[in-house]
């Protein structure tokens, strides 16, 4: 379907893996797993974008961000479709983005339901302080071992 | 203006109609749980309302948009928000009661949850796409807030005599409106019919099983009076605290019509 002048499916997904999510700027929309699909209908570029939480203030930002970028690299007709299902979940968190969560001080999900270990110190003994924290996608937790406070990428 | 639901309702209107529950219980607890902005016992419990809060808005910006679309007349999840008045609201009863304290916040969280969670698993299997999507992504959100109006529950009635006390009270206080979610009326039955939604009795089961699991392990007793206030999702009659609400939350497009930013 692309026409020749076109940038390609596979150039674009790299453009947009150069996109930082706003507010966990380490890892890319891409590394998020926001993005579903990219295609070209006739001469407009659909990029399909999936929220994480219904209300997450960043939906927006997001949105703008990509639109942006895209526009920057000249691609002149975008259009973002709003994907709900099937719904985001952090099974879609890229391995790339998960290691760039836990060096940033985040700890990555886990099926468990609670961080495997420490983002900080590697320690396995945390508690959990609070089910939510800075943004919907996040839980406090604390190290047993060097007591530090961190944030926990919730598993859903 | 519909001051309440008609008797007889086509589809389509039904459809409007139920919509409007979902998104208006949605909108009006999201409201009620921002109160605590800056207000909660503790910073880790203040943040933890204000995401609950936040998952619930954006819930309604997903139901209330369907409405209008469903609707065809133009109206958004904003306008519906902002622009109706009292008697054009659907939630019920339940969720437009005053927060007071802490315990009878989380204990309406949990009454509420507790249903919200039964609903939306029938919803993901409502013969319309549109709203088994919806349903589908809000349930994971609800679940979660389940899980955690569950524990502070337990851990609040099973705690000390003043914060057993309290629980309890919320419980008492609180048990008048927990039955409206089950009573169906001609928008349910028309629903049920078409596949698009359960009959909400169908949940009451599953439901005094939850409320049953949680409030015995938070030591607490269930009333047994099955009086029900009636009125919030038919329209009927409100509380006088929904006025106060929506005076509140809609002020800045009453006062500034059209305004954004
Ligand atoms: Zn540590």
């Amino acid at each position: 379907m692309a026409s020749p002048q076109h940038p390609s499916i596979g150039q674009v997904w790299a453009w947009l893996d150069a996109v930082p999510d706003p507010e966990i700027p380490v890892i890319s929309l891409v590394d998020l797993g926001v993005i579903r699909e990219v295609r070209w209908e006739a001469d407009e570029l659909v990029v399909a974008v999936t929220p994480t939480y219904s209300g997450c203030p960043a939906t927006s930002v997001i949105n703008l961000d990509i639109e942006t970028a895209l526009r920057d690299r000249g691609v002149g007709k975008v259009r973002l479709e709003r994907r709900l299902a099937p719904p985001w979940t952090t099974d879609w968190l890229s391995e790339s983005g998960r290691a760039k969560l836990e060096a940033y001080g985040i700890a990555p999900p886990q099926p468990a339901g609670g961080p495997s270990r420490c983002p900080h110190c590697g320690a396995a003994s945390v508690s959990l302080v609070s089910q939510f924290g800075s943004t919907p996608c996040k839980a406090q937790w604390r190290c047993d071992a060097c007591l530090e406070p961190f944030d926990y990428f919730k598993c859903i | 203006m519909a001051a309440a639901v008609k008797a007889a309702p086509t589809r389509e209107e039904a459809l409007v109609e139920f919509l409007l529950r979902l998104g208006d219980n949605t909108l009006i607890l999201g409201h009620r749980v921002s109160e605590w902005c800056g207000h909660a016992p503790v910073l880790e419990e203040d943040i933890a309302l204000a995401n609950t809060g936040l998952d619930l808005i954006g819930q309604t910006q997903l139901w209330l948009g369907l409405a209008g679309e469903v609707e065809g007349k133009g109206r958004t999840a904003d306008s519906l928000a902002f622009l109706r008045d009292v008697w054009d609201f659907r939630n019920i009863l339940l969720v437009e009661l005053p927060n007071g304290d802490f315990g009878r916040t989380l204990m309406r969280q949990f009454l509420f949850d507790a249903w919200h969670v039964l609903m939306l698993g029938r919803l993901t299997e409502s013969a319309d796409a549109r709203i088994a999507e919806i349903a589908h992504k809000a349930g994971k959100e609800a679940a979660y807030h389940l899980d955690r109006s569950s524990d502070l529950v337990i851990g609040l009635g099973d705690g000390t005599d003043e914060s057993r006390r309290r629980m309890q009270e919320a419980l008492d206080y609180l048990w008048p409106y927990v039955g409206e979610p089950f009573m169906p009326d001609a928008v349910d039955q028309l629903m049920a019919a078409e596949g698009v939604a359960p009959d909400p009795a169908s949940l009451r089961q599953e439901y005094d099983a939850t409320l049953r699991r949680v409030l015995g392990e938070a030591t607490l007793t269930i009333p047994q009076d099955p009086f029900a206030q009636l009125g919030g999702k038919t329209g009927v009659r409100h509380s006088e605290h929904l006025g106060h609400l929506l005076t509140e939350m809609q002020w800045l497009q009453r006062a500034y019509p059209g305004a954004s930013w």
